[in-house]
């Protein structure tokens, strides 16, 4: 894992001292609000509802469990005992004191931890594949690629306010867990014909009210490009990116206005000024990047494979998370295994002070001190010897975090919604706690298979409504809570924009209306291996119209 | 009908104006029920913030049944209670809010 250099440490040390003078400041009144808003912004601090918010970069979603301990140090110590982890692979404590937040930042330093460039219309933290280096169909680890984009996006003076925040995702697998079409650049790693290593290009792709699917516009950029050809597309989205309107200053909408031929052509152009100078990647550094991120020493453990299968004969339960929770690891005595945070009935993403300690613990213990954060707000053990699964399940048991759900309906992405959000417009979470519940049952959730169920509480869409295959969002009408259902959105290597079904419906309703959309699905698939997704791209949204409207066209 | 509401400049605690000082329950709020009222209400919340008492400082509808002060946006509801998935969290969870209820 990445280790802070002299450099980072003096960075992030000078950015504490700063921060903390800007806060002692703001609070003796020597600044205005105005004046602070930008500064506490570009330290992640929000304004909620109830208090500030502190939202904290883990980049990549990689931790080690020193740092997950502090951030359950910080959830009991300065907040009200639980912190909420987010799409963006980060951590967010909904409670914290103004006062308190240098204390808090200068323990998360402590821990090579910060809280910069969280927020802010900056280069926000550079998210990757959470299997990265573990899964056994990547080509290679996409996350040395993130650490340089974070080393070169980092206070980058020409591109710390740009015309609105900018996000970048790296997957290494065909596979994409990373959602990389949904994000302003995304960066396929892949190997060509000769073997080298480098970058298929996406462009311009984004959530949040008008959804876009990000465009190819390289097929294959070699590695040593990655930050001029960034530099590039940033340069040309920096100039002509809209200022005027702050709904029409992402990327994306430059990219659907201007052209995807043009805009290519306008980034190769800003490009040949700068491939060939100061920004080329020499080979010894991104070796020296790729160094931090060697895998841990896998030794063999082959009485994994023994262990397992009478274990399995000994608990049906044990056998279930096996067969849910955790995914092939490249190396065949070791595995990935995912903490889903999604408790039947809880709050998606939410973990305790004593969770997260207990997580370290495993970590430390069984898993070479790396953890990861999922985008779908889970915990990943990335390298668990297949021997020593049934201690993690045990562990994970006693801390109430066994549950078995992994990309099942109940794998809810929610947004925190009007509980939290000064945002919101309707609530997210009793939704899917609601939900949650009336899927309770693990046996019908495996009957139904994958199926992702994305909620947002407002048109921002930090929830990923669009792109579920069941997407909910919440808004308010009349002064009530509605909820619209999009179907047939996917946020992977077949990226989809989920369409409106009809109608939205009221909080009484909506959990009605989600158990008649996976009813119809059930009654019309072709078989338990057409997945929701498939079975809807087959027959599109007719039956399930019928199936929702039908009463009503009658009745009317 | 109206109250002023804001955030805590320290904290962010959400607070909201009461007998001449900044409250942290809405209960015994200062109601303003005509349209001078309410300037004397936005006047006293441009001071607080002026002054960095405050942050986010806003006049919120309300409605006032047996003298129980009931904002009227779901938004404010949450705000004055807490978090509805976490009744041991916000206002709702401290003992005088339990007792009142």
């Amino acid at each position: 894992m990445y280790r802070y250099d002299e450099f980072d440490h003096d960075f992030v040390q000078a950015r504490v001292a700063e921060f903390s003078d800007q806060v002692a400041r703001r609070l003796a009144g020597e600044i205005t609000e105005d004046q602070f808003r930008p500064l506490r912004l570009m330290n992640g601090v929000y304004l909620q509802l109830h208090a500030y918010m502190l939202r904290i970069a883990v980049p990549y979603g990689t931790l080690n469990s020193k740092q997950l301990r502090m951030l359950g140090h910080i959830a009991r110590k300065y907040d009200k005992g639980y912190g909420h982890f987010t799409t963006r692979q980060n951590i967010q404590f909904n409670w914290p004191a103004l006062s308190d937040i240098p204390a808090i930042l200068a323990d998360l330093a402590s821990v090579e931890m910060h809280a910069i460039q969280t927020s802010g219309n900056c280069i926000r933290n550079v998210t990757a594949d959470h299997f990265a280096g573990a899964a056994a169909d990547e080509v290679a680890d996409p996350r040395p690629y993130a650490e340089i984009l974070r080393q070169w996006s980092s206070v980058h003076p020409e591109f710390s306010f740009l015309p609105r925040k900018f996000k970048i995702a790296v997957t290494g697998a065909e596979r994409d867990r990373a959602a990389i079409q949904t994000h302003d650049i995304g960066l396929h790693l892949k190997k060509n014909a000769a073997g080298e290593l480098g970058f298929a290009v996406y462009v311009g792709g984004g959530q949040g009210r008008t959804p876009m699917i990000a465009k190819k516009i390289r097929d294959f950029l070699p590695e040593a490009d990655l930050l001029s050809y960034c530099t590039a597309i940033l340069r040309v989205y920096n100039l002509y990116g809209r200022r005027d309107n702050k709904y029409k200053a992402r990327i994306k909408i430059l990219v659907h206005e201007t052209g995807v031929e043009e805009i290519t052509r306008q980034v190769e152009a800003e490009w040949q000024e700068l491939k060939d100078a100061d920004l080329k990647l020499p080979e010894a550094d991104i070796r020296a990047i790729d160094a931090y991120f060697a895998p841990p020493a896998l030794t063999d453990r082959p009485e994994g494979d023994e262990a397992v299968k009478l274990a399995r004969l000994d608990s049906k339960s044990f056998s279930e998370w096996l067969d849910q929770n955790v995914v092939t690891h490249r190396h065949p005595d070791y595995a990935a295994v995912t903490i889903s945070l999604k408790g039947i009935g809880e709050a998606p993403g939410d973990a305790s002070d004593s969770q997260m300690e207990a997580i370290a613990d495993l970590a430390e213990k069984y898993a070479f001190d790396e953890l990861r954060v999922s985008h779908e707000q889970n915990l990943i053990l990335p390298h668990v010897a297949r021997a020593d699964l049934k201690a993690v399940y045990d562990a994970l048991v006693d801390i109430g975090l066994a549950t078995a759900n992994s990309n099942l309906i109940t794998d809810i992405i929610s947004c925190p919604g009007l509980d939290y959000c000064a945002l919101a417009t309707a609530r997210s979470i009793p939704v899917a706690q609601e939900i949650s519940l009336r899927f309770a049952s693990l046996d019908r959730q495996r009957e139904i298979g994958e199926l992702k169920l994305k909620i947002s509480g407002c048109i921002n869409a930090c929830g990923h409504h669009h792109v579920g295959h069941i997407g909910i969002l919440g808004v308010e009408k009349k002064g009530a809570e509605l909820y619209q259902v999009t179907l047939g959105g996917s946020a992977d290597e077949n990226t989809s924009v989920g369409e409106i079904i009809g109608r939205g419906f009221s909080s009484a309703e909506i959990t009605d209306a989600i158990e008649q959309i996976v009813e119809t699905y059930l009654g019309l698939r072709l078989d338990r291996n057409e997945k929701f997704i498939d079975a809807y791209r087959r027959v599109g949204p007719a039956p399930f119209k019928e199936a929702l409207y039908a009463g009503e066209a009658k009745a009317a | 009908m109206k109250v002023l509401t804001a955030n805590r400049l320290a904290d962010g605690e959400a607070v909201w104006y009461a007998n001449g000082g900044w409250a942290e329950t809405i209960d015994h709020a200062d109601v303003a029920h005509d349209k001078g009222a309410e300037d004397r209400l936005e006047a006293i919340g441009a001071t607080a913030y002026a002054n960095n008492e405050v942050v986010d400082v806003n006049l919120i509808d309300v409605t006032v049944a047996n003298g129980v002060v009931e904002p009227v946006r779901l938004r404010e509801k949450i705000r004055a209670a807490g978090p509805t998935n976490r009744n041991d969290l916000g206002k709702q969870a401290r003992p005088e809010a339990a007792r009142a209820a």
